[in-house]
């Protein structure tokens, strides 16, 4: 296709992207290289319902006038990456200065705000996203094969995880699982363990917040499959099965190439989002157990009542990359796709 | 396509029915649940004495002179709180934000699938990466610009957002179910003396819908379930149904009211029913449309 | 254009809602932009102040629970977004932070007659805030379980946690205590509580220093660890909305939650009118026998912005002052702890004036804080659990506070 009309096509859609997302990203960028002033303090009088006293302000005409001057603040260059609570080079040094064995360096290591978020951020993205694709591959087979019937009922409920919002969907769950909820209840009866609390034990949060996560992306797999199995061409299928191809050996050798395509995008997607999990965690108050990498963004950004705005930008730029680094093997597997294709 | 000349192994049928009835008691039954906790009193579906209260309804029968149904949390959603005004915001919000996604995408996807140039390949990893950003933090860099053009807290500024938050994700899928479109097709309309917009409009856009209507569904569910955006972008009175929802839900000030949040909820599923029946149907017409010319 | 429309629909709408006949504030032009959090009180003085509305003034008000996040932007772009933003001790930092709010003291001279003088937040001599009303932490418990058990209503940690063993030895309930030890903000907050008890400062004077890496902190430290062993084990998710379900179904006697939520637990709207008729009111416990309330004293009030017309900040404060008038606090006596002229405190009101009355402090109004109260929620839990000592606890809060700190310019 010539440049000239593949940019007559794609114009809109790169506009709005550039606008809305490139642009911020680059300012982000460029905002993390950066700390605020140097605030002039002064002490003063200060008065509430409950009483006076004296207690330090900010000069605030004194940081305007710094502000104007230099309205980014003081260039501090990667030094946000690298403090305690983000990479913490520093802190790493001194653990492996100090420790005695390995151990004691991974506990410590894991007791660094930044490295536990990554740790369970990867943990989730490994054990949802797989689960995820087996799932909603299975689903998608088993009801395509169903009789046309009950095929619109069974999408639709199939749906339902994805579509009740996150926030409300964990809401009610949330309340199941109690150790009083319907669900917490029967797992008690079930294990025969009175003290059994799925909200109690680090352990099995973890495993909720993946059994959830499995849950709720499974219907995305799921969609994409059912409506990509529409495409398999019947005549292919036919001649596999007149060459005696068994049920197992159709979907293994002519079903699942056709597919293929559709898997990398599920599994781009899906890695991608579930780096980025976040939704469940308040949802389901689980920050004492597992904290991701969003959950510190909006740690610093949201729950804060003063934002750092530098800190979060940093964590937000260690997403993206994080992200990269995880997509390079599907991304190499497309670039050998692509490069055979043209 | 299933085959029907082959019969299923019993074993197998069995095996694949169970795997299914389980699979749809763990998809609905939470839903199921909230519909039939809807209509009780906050002290019975969140009872803390004993699950059964969700089910007999003892507090429902106290407040509400014996009878255990009560359509209290609905009446306070969508009267005491106006919900139907949320709820008229969040119509107007999806449907732009599906059409413009869509049309952007389609012509956006197409034009990465047939162009044979590398930089295409640049092009959808740029997007993954623009993709990857978390979203609180660019809502967070869009409030002072916003502010300053005065432009937020209007819907339009929110379903211009949206949609090209959403883009990455719809170039990708569109683009792959382009690709799964065999290229004869437009590239034998354009040896018939047809323009490329000409060839896409008749060659491809008849047989791109199983596609499209699943890459909607997916821009649909993004604007109708986000927070995120919706509520750091619109005034109180633009406001969307899930940030509307999560005000009922109570703050550290004041006792929330879950009840009106989950009778809000299930109001918000019903109308998606009628949709999916819709889709359902799309795919299967479209698919055999494609299958035909394929 | 379009502004001017969804400003009249918004002015329309509260004026329905309110229900009130249009007042006489004598102001003649102008626009008042009220943003504020979303809770029935603010709606009350919003609504008060949208009576002011007339052909010539036009009133609007945005309750939205991100006000803290929107608050700096809105009022950074000239002109503000907002004449009026609605904040607490906490959030009125960053405006004053930012230099985004004006002096009040011409306006409360001429048209503030109404206000008493306690209600005026001074900074540096200058009138930056009127506050309207007052929240805290404090003491539920249950009267008849007391009782029965010959418990005396305790005024300390430690008489609450022996309280908390003796009905569990008696069989009456095994985990009798409830608090707020949801990680982030609402544990960070328990913290606060109890180390202002203390009578310790949180920083070095003068500077932006941590100080709480001493005996009084790891005092805090034990005692809040101590307390959870009279938990159920859920305690890690447990926030301000939790506890009533579980008190309500009479599984536990003593609860520290917000004086705000105090209605709902002895109101009759209540789904276990029972246990709401024997629910009572106090202080909130001491560190130490004879210590100040483990509670932080808050506020909450109106700012004028900067970046707006000296007229829209005149009918901002005129029509704010019908907001916070005593007409209408007659109307919403239950609605929150009034600071407003001639409040007589309800029974809900009880716990907050017991806290005030014995020396309660108020929430550090240094700016500061807040990184305080973020690394604080972030740091706490693992210590909680078991999992670190105490030690490793504070040397955590103190490299995410100095970060933190570095990073907004406090610290070198």
């Amino acid at each position: 296709m010539p440049h000239k009309t593949f940019l007559a096509f794609i114009w809109p859609s790169l506009l709005a992207m550039i606008l809305f997302i490139a642009i911020p990203i680059f300012s982000v960028a460029y905002q993390s290289l950066f700390i605020q002033h140097e605030q002039v303090l002064v002490t003063t009088e200060t008065c509430s319902p409950f009483g006076c006293k004296k207690q330090v302000t900010v000069d605030a005409a004194e940081m305007r006038r710094l502000r104007e001057e230099q309205p980014m603040g003081r260039y501090n260059g990667l030094g946000t990456y690298t403090n305690s609570s983000h990479l913490a080079f520093d802190d790493i040094n001194e653990i492996f200065r100090t420790s005695q064995n390995f151990g004691e360096i991974r506990d410590k290591i894991m007791n660094l705000p930044f490295y536990k978020a990554l740790i369970f951020t990867l943990s989730y993205t490994f054990i949802v996203t797989p689960l995820v694709i087996v799932f909603g591959f299975i689903v998608a087979v088993v009801v395509n094969s169903l009789p046309s019937l009950f095929k619109g009922p069974v999408i639709f409920f199939s749906l339902l995880p994805m579509i009740v919002t996150p926030l409300v969907g964990a809401l009610v769950l949330y309340w199941m699982i109690d150790s009083r909820g319907i669900i917490g209840a029967a797992l008690q009866a079930l294990f025969g363990d009175p003290n059994l609390s799925l909200k109690a034990s680090p352990t099995l949060t973890w495993v909720t917040l993946f059994a959830y996560g499995v849950w709720h992306s499974s219907p995305f797999a799921f969609v994409v499959f059912y409506a990509g199995l529409q495409t398999v061409p019947a005549d292919t299928l036919e001649s596999a099965m007149v060459d005696g191809a068994n049920r197992w050996e159709r979907i293994r050798f002519v079903t699942l190439p056709y597919l293929m395509p559709l898997v990398t995008f599920i599994a781009l997607m899906q890695l991608m989002d579930n780096f980025r999990v976040f939704e469940p965690i308040i949802g389901f108050s689980a920050a004492a157990s597992a904290t991701s990498l969003s959950y510190l963004i909006y740690s610093d950004l949201r729950a804060s009542d003063s934002p750092l705005f530098g800190s979060a930008a940093a964590t937000s730029l260690l997403t993206i990359i994080g992200v990269i680094i995880l997509l390079m093997p599907v991304l190499r597997r497309n670039w050998r796709e692509f490069n055979r294709k043209s | 396509m299933p085959i029907p000349s082959q019969r299923k192994p019993l074993p197998l049928a069995v095996l694949s029915i169970g795997f299914v009835l389980i699979w749809l008691v763990a998809a609905a039954f939470p839903f199921l649940w909230t519909v039939w906790g809807s209509f009780k009193a906050e002290g019975d579906f969140f009872s803390r004495a004993d699950w059964m209260n969700a089910i007999t309804g003892p507090v429902t029968r106290m407040q509400n002179d014996g009878s255990a149904f009560t359509f209290d949390g609905y009446h306070g959603a969508w009267v005491v709180k106006e919900f139907w005004r949320a709820a008229l915001n969040i119509s107007i919000v999806t449907f732009f934000v599906v059409i413009i996604s869509l049309t952007l995408g389609t012509l956006g996807g197409y034009a990465l699938a047939r162009s044979g140039y590398r930089y295409t390949f640049w092009l959808l990893i740029v997007a993954l990466v623009f993709r990857a950003m978390p979203h609180v933090t660019l809502v967070s860099g869009y409030l002072l610009p916003f502010f300053q053009l005065n432009i937020w807290g209007y819907l339009p500024t929110t379903i211009i957002v949206l949609v090209a938050i959403n883009q990455p994700f719809t170039l990708w899928m569109l683009h792959s179910f382009f690709l799964s479109i065999p290229k004869d097709l437009d590239e034998s309309a354009m040896v018939d003396g047809c323009t490329r917009f000409q060839a896409f409009r008749l060659a491809v856009i008849p047989v791109m819908w199983p596609g499209v209507v699943t890459t909607g569904l997916f821009s649909f569910l993004l604007a109708y379930n986000d927070f995120t955006v919706t509520s750091m972008l619109l005034a109180q009175e633009n406001t969307t149904m899930i940030p509307k929802i999560s005000s009922f839900l109570g703050s550290t000030q004041e006792e929330g009211k879950v009840m009106y949040a989950v009778a809000a909820v299930v109001s918000a599923i019903v109308p998606l029913f009628v949709l999916i029946m819709f889709f359902q149907r799309q795919i299967v017409s479209g698919l055999t449309a494609g299958a035909v010319k394929g | 254009m379009k502004f001017t429309f969804k400003s009249t629909v918004a002015a329309c709408a509260l004026i329905a809602s309110s229900g009130a006949s249009w007042a006489d504030c004598g102001i003649e032009s102008g626009s008042v932009r009220i943003l504020s959090n979303d809770f029935e009180a603010l709606h009350a003085v919003a609504d008060a102040a949208a009576t002011c509305a007339s052909a010539t003034v036009e009133v609007t008000a945005n309750a939205t629970e991100e006000h803290k996040n929107l608050q700096v932007p809105a009022l950074t772009s000239n002109p503000a977004t907002y004449t009026v933003a609605v904040v607490a001790s906490n959030s009125i930092l960053p405006l004053l932070n930012d230099d985004l709010i004006r002096p009040l003291d011409d306006y409360v001279a001429k048209w503030g007659g109404q206000l008493q003088e306690n209600q005026l937040i001074r900074i540096d001599g200058k009138i930056m805030a009127i506050a309207f009303m007052a929240n805290a932490q404090h003491l539920f418990y249950r009267k008849d379980i007391l009782e029965a058990n010959g418990i005396a209503v305790p005024t300390t940690y430690a008489e609450m946690m022996a309280a908390a063993q003796k009905l569990h030895d008696a069989g009456v309930m095994d985990t009798p205590i409830a608090s707020s030890y949801m990680p982030g903000w609402n544990l960070a907050a328990e913290f606060v509580n109890s180390y202002l008890s203390t009578g310790n400062e949180f920083f070095v004077p003068g500077t932006a220093e941590l100080a709480i890496n001493n005996a009084d902190g790891l005092a805090v430290l034990e005692t809040m660890k101590a307390m959870t062993g009279y938990m159920y084990s859920d305690w890690a998710t447990y926030d301000a909305n939790s506890q009533k379900p579980v008190w309500e179904a009479g599984e536990i006697a003593l609860a520290i939650n917000w004086g705000s939520r105090a209605g709902a637990f002895i109101g009759d709207e209540s789904s276990a009118p029972d246990i709401a008729a024997q629910t009572a009111l106090a202080a909130a416990p001491a560190m130490s026998e004879g210590g100040l309330p483990s509670a932080a004293l808050w506020w909450d009030g109106f700012t004028i912005a900067k970046n707006i017309s000296d007229e829209d900040a005149e009918a901002s404060f005129r029509a704010m002052m019908v907001g916070v008038s005593p007409e209408m606090m007659a109307k919403h006596a239950d609605a929150a702890v009034w600071l407003i002229k001639g409040y007589e405190p309800t029974p809900a009101a009880v716990g907050v004036i017991a806290d005030v009355d014995q020396g309660a402090r108020p929430y550090p109004m240094v700016p500061y804080m807040g990184l305080l109260h973020t690394a604080l929620g972030d740091n706490l839990i693992e210590y909680l659990q078991g999992k670190e000592s105490a030690e490793q606890a504070m040397a955590d809060i103190t490299a995410a506070y100095n970060a933190a700190a570095t990073e907004a310019g406090y610290l070198k």
